[in-house]
């Protein structure tokens, strides 16, 4: 590991050292180079958002509509078919004549399946992961060091080199086609957690801690009552993006479910992608469809959205 | 820290500060800390358990099995068969295979190379125009979905007869194009919507590393009258080093990876003009159960990867960050 530490991110504090006494300097206009700035800014806004509000837009339109009149800004030919047929509200004949597949979606229990594998995820990963991290930041024992950097090796392998061989794994453990076969390698800890956490313990004031252990409290005691709460700010960050990356998971999913019971969103998305009818892909059923799969995660980073933008740095990275 | 006893921490019960009392007289005489062990090993142990059992069973393992089963052929059904080298030499003169690699290098220059140069110039004008949460916020959007929610909706704004992507460009005269049906067009556009989806999280931890660079710097720049084109290419493009050999790695790593967003957009095609390594190692192993030879074509991919993380690392280190 190099010694060059790249400086623990800090609120934004710096600001430039005003002078109090002398005259003010005049307010300039904004100079050329702002407004050009501005506009480019503004440019990246929209190419960001703009496809978010053409899933809604198209998911709120009928497909002959589209087909009709593709450059609407507003929904055309206004339905709630699409979400229709993604929710399986649709008959048959309803999904065919609106230009759907007609086949079966079952996006209530995708979406009960995503539900239950991220949160077995996030759980565990946090739990374990908190465990480790504090037997690592501060206990004490012989190798705890070593052990460490065993661990951080582990950020090294490529996540997807293991895939194949934990297939086999799962396969044998009987595990395939089960929400618990897709969230048992995550969910026990992944170096990044365990990292991360161990990171913040470090930096939890000594004192406090060495105070509840001369008055007899044992190390246990002092972990689930005094560092958990104390770190409940990273812990929370760290949970929220566990639950993102779970959620969003897609190949090792695909891997391991083949029916329905064990589907997630992502799978179901693809699979209800592949099942296009000949006449043409149902845009409005696919957007409604994506929308379903998206919401949640958008919902989330609504709720979140300050802790999850103030979490990417690089505390203490090297 | 001296502790009295009546001032406790919310941990301590009457029975405890009764204890803690003759602790106190006891360790004022002697050196030797009889009450609390130097040693926490056992319960480390236990701490550790749960993560240290997923550490060597889900990464541990996988690693070493999946270099022993590149040797071997391998269908599922029955058990591996040894089989020495014979993977790795159908690897060498497997055309499909070097072909892939061409294609997922292609897509990682594309990618990385737009994704950093926007990120940068994202996070500069986030740094210089606005601070706001907000903004950060609206930029990071496209992280929080999924890779394949993001290939479906470019799919569909890209549709070579309904996108509207494509219908702006017939209608200022540039004519359509099938983005993702072409060979010429179907890496680029995958590499572009990939940049769409990670370039606000890159941007915001180049951010993060501006944040931290000392505002005297550029005060003394202003000071000596230095543009803010100059200011940013002679001070926070150095400064920045470190950083941005940081978040490379980390993306370049990443990039090579893909996989997600070929499955939904365009399965490999058209005629293995997308195919990239991992679309090649998934069907080999899922759709021709080829398990052997697809760890094989795995362990190639690690050696890649590996040898551009050393060559990065050695880059980076050639170049000490300017501020110590």
């Amino acid at each position: 590991m190099t010694s060059t530490l790249p400086p623990v991110v800090e609120p934004q504090t710096t600001r430039a050292i005003t002078t109090r006494g002398g005259p003010r300097p005049p307010r300039r206009k904004p100079s050329v180079g702002r407004v050009i700035a501005w506009i480019a800014m503004i440019a990246v806004i929209v190419v960001t958002l703009f496809p978010f509000y053409w899933i809604l837009r198209t998911a709120l339109s009928s497909n002959g509509a589209i087909s009709a009149d593709p450059t609407s800004l507003l929904p055309t030919g206004f339905s709630l078919g699409g979400f229709e047929r993604v929710f399986g509200l649709q008959s048959t004949k309803e999904a065919l004549a609106q230009g759907g597949s007609g086949a079966a979606i079952n996006f209530w229990q995708y979406l009960l399946n995503s539900v239950l594998t991220a949160t077995m995820i996030t759980v565990g990963q946090v739990f374990f992961s908190a465990g480790a991290a504090y037997a690592f930041a501060r206990l004490r024992w012989p190798g705890r060091d070593r052990v460490f950097a065993v661990f951080l090796a582990g950020l090294m392998v490529p996540t997807i080199f293991t895939l194949l061989p934990n297939f086999t794994l799962i396969k044998s453990l009987g595990l395939v086609d089960t929400l618990f076969g897709i969230a048992l390698p995550s969910m026990l800890m992944t170096p990044f957690a365990v990292f991360f956490l161990r990171q913040f313990f470090l930096g939890i004031s000594r004192e406090v801690e060495e105070a509840a252990l001369i008055d007899g409290a044992g190390k246990v005691r002092v972990f689930f009552r005094l560092i958990l709460p104390m770190a409940s700010a990273p812990i929370a960050t760290l949970a929220v993006l566990t639950y993102i990356t779970a959620w969003n998971d897609y190949f090792w999913p695909l891997m391991v479910s083949y029916t329905d019971s064990s589907r997630v969103l992502t799978v179901a998305l693809g699979v209800f992608k592949s099942q296009s009818p000949q006449s043409g892909t149902d845009w409005a059923g696919l957007m409604a469809a994506t929308l379903v799969a998206a919401l949640p995660m958008i919902v989330l980073f609504g709720v979140f959205a300050k802790r999850i933008v103030n979490s990417i740095g690089f505390s203490g990275i090297k | 820290m001296a502790t009295e006893s009546p001032v406790s921490s919310p941990l301590t019960t009457a029975s405890t500060r009764r204890r803690s009392r003759a602790t106190d007289l006891a360790r004022a005489g002697t050196t030797s800390p009889r009450r609390r062990p130097r040693n926490d090993l056992w319960l480390a142990l236990i701490f550790i358990a749960p993560a240290s059992v997923g550490f060597a069973v889900f990464l541990a393992w996988p690693t070493v099995r999946g270099i022993y089963l590149s040797f071997t052929s391998f269908n599922l059904l029955t058990p591996p068969v040894f089989t020495g080298l014979q993977n790795y030499e159908r690897l060498v003169q497997d055309s499909i295979f070097w072909h892939s690699m061409a294609v997922t290098v292609e897509y990682v220059l594309l990618n990385i190379g737009f994704q950093t140069i926007l990120a940068l110039f994202i996070a500069v004008m986030m740094h210089r125009l606005t601070k706001s949460t907000f903004v950060r916020g609206i930029v990071l959007a496209p992280y929080l979905v999924s890779n394949v929610v993001a290939a479906l909706i470019w799919l569909w704004i890209l549709d070579t007869q309904l996108g509207i992507g494509n219908e702006i460009l017939s209608a200022i005269g540039v004519g359509r194009i099938p983005f993702l049906q072409s060979d010429f067009w179907g890496i680029p556009t995958i590499a572009f919507i990939n940049v769409w989806r990670n370039v606000g999280y890159t941007a915001l931890l180049i951010f993060a590393g501006l944040q931290a660079l000392p505002e005297q710097v550029y005060e003394a720049g202003r000071i000596d009258g230095a543009s803010e084109w100059k200011m940013f290419w002679r001070i926070t493009v150095p400064l920045l080093r470190p950083i941005l050999s940081l978040v490379l790695i980390i993306t370049i790593i990443g990039s090579f990876q893909v996989f997600d967003t070929v499955a939904i957009a365009t399965q490999g095609g058209p005629a293995n003009a997308t195919n990239v390594v991992q679309n090649y190692i998934y069907n080999l192993a899922f759709g021709r159960f080829q398990f052997g030879y697809a760890s094989a074509v795995s362990v190639a991919l690690l050696i890649v990867l590996s040898i551009i993380t050393i060559i990065q690392y050695r880059l980076s280190r050639s170049g000490e960050s300017d501020l110590d």
